[in-house]
């Protein structure tokens, strides 16, 4: 009994503790000395658990940036203070993180998550709060309200699927196309993309004959091809990431199945080529400027931006960044931007974010406006085919 | 001894009272929150292991069975939040009655697969039902929860509430596993055999505690639902399920505080690690706190392998005479 009211007794304990931490280190801000406070902004990111493939090249690219923003004497002089969290892509766990950098650490704005469920687990929190947020993830949903109005709150820098969506379909009417099939992964991702390639076949005219699911973790697709095979489609369309797409791709090879085979932007990493092993050739996506930079005409204005991204990033991580990478890169640009204009204030910050237009950055050039809280339109993308296991800018 | 206890009862009470009022930070109070809602799950599983021996690694599936039934009234039927909220673990009872006959049927090793692949089913199925579940993107819209004109907005509001339930539950715990039934429950833990040999209903006994466990579960899943506002199926998935069990583990089977004290430990111990590791190791992610977790869990093994508010038995203490004494210094 008396070994359990100690265990009790050091639980309660163990919470003012914790109190008492909080407490101290509410009033620790680093001190007015000669160089000017600190700006905080926070970071929650996916790092590791599913989705840390989309999470470890943010995390690299947003302490990358940090660094060189320091390097060159911060913002107005002030230097940028940014604290990442990783959330283990853990819903209640984004939730928590996001709590205590706006509760502990004060932070002027937050970025994140990497995925879309993350960071809608987030969206409450930081608009109760008031503060402003920038997602890396795809999914419409996020900067929406369920009226269908833009969240006040929230900003995301990923193209949203519909615009993927209808960049394929127009593609598809473009080539003569009207029959699909259509095959997607079985989570958040592929759940949307088909939603919104729904939308944007009806507005186009194009005929989804068939519409298949597999699992992000299934091995072979083969029984769903087969349908495709002997279906009139005339080109497949597949919303997916790797290792699945690749696989898909290997199996429609192996099939022998003779139509255009369609990715979206989800394959745009070098792993998805790698798992294919040859297969891939041939594959037609649209996607961000990135994996074609060096092809891009010198007219565009994406093109500085996206070259020095790639040396810098080369350059302190020895690998070619990812679209994942860029959509970190866009984030923490436009917050840093928002914040040059309003100064420490989370209102003026969100009110800033609303008006920034004409920013070049990875993913596409930003409109930003109260009406559209991404900014990207179809410009952002390209077309590109893989010849020989590389990335080719197709001509529009 | 029972005057003492009560004296310690009312002083936990009183200081859980106090917290939001001492604590203005909603990090804080969301980490309590947290805590309780787990601990809310444990509990029930607690009862089910530690009282009827039974082990279900699906606890998560009703937890999120719960999550889904309240945030699918209140946005899709438009029923008021408090109310889902107490309808809503009907939906995780049934379901733990229906299969609970023929699951509870099993014993051991084969009883955990079958948790842990009704756990993985009904994954599946918050994912597949994509027109009433939303699918793998999830739910979003849910309300606030309000008590008559009351909306709780901040995390202050809803501590009580979360705790509010918890104290119940605990409550209804003490008594249970104090009644007859607790002693009853003991004895299957026990040895189920010995009990079934003195005449007790074990199948039926067994269920009860299932039923039990699945509303529990549901409640906490129900007020996570309304907490974040926003559901999709990934907090309900397996690695989950293990948590809760860790939990009650780690706590202590057979114990009342052992699960609120798993829960405590497991919530603030990952807090804690998110602070600590990228302070001690810049670069690193969440893989290294997995790391400390485990090296946290193999020293809380080694030292009190009965969990750590459990009373070790002086049967182990006699056959492992050393561990009884590292235990005491």
């Amino acid at each position: 009994m008396l070994k359990r009211s100690l265990l009790v007794l050091l639980c309660l304990m163990l919470i003012l503790a914790i109190v008492g931490c909080g407490k101290a280190k509410t009033t620790s801000e680093p001190p007015a000395g000669e160089t000017k406070e600190a700006y905080k902004i926070g970071a929650v990111v996916d790092i590791s658990g599913s989705a840390a493939s989309l999470g470890e090249p943010e995390r690299n690219t947003l302490q990358m940036l940090v660094d060189e923003l320091n390097a060159e004497g911060g913002i107005d002089g002030h230097p940028v203070k940014l604290i990442i969290l990783d959330n283990k892509s853990n819903e209640t766990e984004a939730v928590l993180a996001a709590k205590r950098l706006i509760d502990q650490d004060k932070v002027l704005a937050v970025i994140g998550c990497s995925q879309s469920s993350t960071s809608l687990a987030m969206v409450d929190t930081v608009t109760k709060s008031q503060v402003p947020m920038v997602s890396m993830a795809a999914s419409a949903k996020i900067v929406t309200t369920p009226e269908g109005k833009q969240q006040p709150w929230v900003f995301k820098t990923a193209q949203s699927d519909i615009v993927v969506a209808n960049k394929i379909a127009k593609y598809l009417v473009g080539q003569g196309i009207k029959d699909v099939a259509f095959l997607s992964m079985n989570n958040a991702f592929g759940d949307s993309g088909l939603k919104n390639f729904e939308e944007a076949a009806a507005a186009n005219g194009v005929n989804i004959l068939l519409k298949e699911k597999f699992e992000a973790t299934d091995n072979d697709m083969t029984a769903q091809l087969t349908k495709v095979k002997a279906s009139k489609a005339k080109a497949t369309v597949v919303w997916a990431i790797p290792p699945s797409a690749s696989i898909v791709t290997k199996n429609f090879r192996s099939l022998n199945i003779n139509m255009p085979l369609i990715h979206t932007h989800g394959i745009g990493n070098q792993k998805f080529i790698d798992i294919a092993e040859g297969a891939a050739d041939g594959v037609i996506a649209p996607m961000g400027k990135l994996v074609v930079a060096e092809q891009l005409p010198e007219s565009d204005t994406q093109k500085p931006v996206l070259l020095s991204y790639i040396n810098d990033y080369q350059e302190k991580y020895g690998s070619r960044p990812s679209t994942f990478g860029g959509h970190g890169y866009d984030a923490f640009e436009l917050t840093v931007k928002a914040i040059e204009q309003a100064g420490p204030d989370r209102a003026k910050i969100r009110d800033a974010l609303e008006q920034i237009t004409g920013f070049p950055g990875v993913s596409g050039v930003f409109n930003l406006s109260a009406e559209d809280h991404n900014g990207l339109g179809e410009d952002s993308m390209v077309f590109v085919e893989i010849k020989d296991g590389k990335w080719h800018l197709l001509a529009n | 001894m029972g005057s003492k206890k009560n004296l310690l009862l009312i002083v936990i009470a009183i200081v859980v009272f106090c917290l939001p009022l001492i604590i203005e930070s909603s990090y804080y109070m969301s980490i309590f929150i947290v805590i309780g809602l787990y601990a809310i799950v444990a509990e029930g599983l607690g009862l089910l292991m530690g009282y009827a021996g039974q082990v279900s690694f699906g606890q998560a599936a009703f937890y999120g069975l719960g999550a889904y039934a309240a945030a699918i009234l209140a946005t899709r039927c438009q029923w008021p939040p408090l109310l889902c909220v107490c309808i809503a673990p009907l939906l995780p009872s049934m379901v733990a009655f229906i299969i609970g006959r023929p699951i509870l049927r099993l014993r051991e090793h084969y009883l955990v697969l079958a948790t842990l692949g009704f756990g993985i089913f009904v994954y599946v199925l918050f994912k597949d039902l994509g027109t009433l579940t939303g699918g793998p993107s999830g739910l979003t819209g849910i309300p606030y929860l309000n008590i008559g004109s009351l909306t709780l907005v901040t995390d202050q509001q809803y501590f009580y509430l979360v705790w509010g339930a918890l104290g119940l539950t605990l409550f209804g715990m003490a008594n249970l596993t104090r009644s007859p039934i607790g002693r009853v429950f003991k004895a299957i833990h026990t040895s189920e055999r010995a009990a079934e040999a003195v005449g007790i209903d074990t199948a039926s006994l067994k269920l009860q505690a299932f039923v039990l466990s699945a509303f529990l579960a549901g409640l906490a899943g129900a007020l996570y639902a309304f907490w974040v506002t926003f559901i999709s199926p990934s907090p309900f998935g397996f690695t989950s399920s293990v948590e809760f069990a860790l939990m009650v583990v780690v706590g202590g089977l057979g114990t009342l505080w052992g699960p609120v004290l798993g829960a405590a430990l497991i919530v603030g111990l990952t807090e804690f690690l998110r602070w600590a590791v990228p302070v001690a190791l810049p670069n690193a992610g969440g893989e290294f706190e997995i790391i400390f977790f485990g090296i946290i869990f193999v020293l809380i093994m080694l030292f009190r392998p009965k969990g750590l508010l459990a009373i070790e038995k002086s049967s182990v203490a006699m056959s492992h005479p050393t561990t009884l004494r590292s235990t005491d210094a």
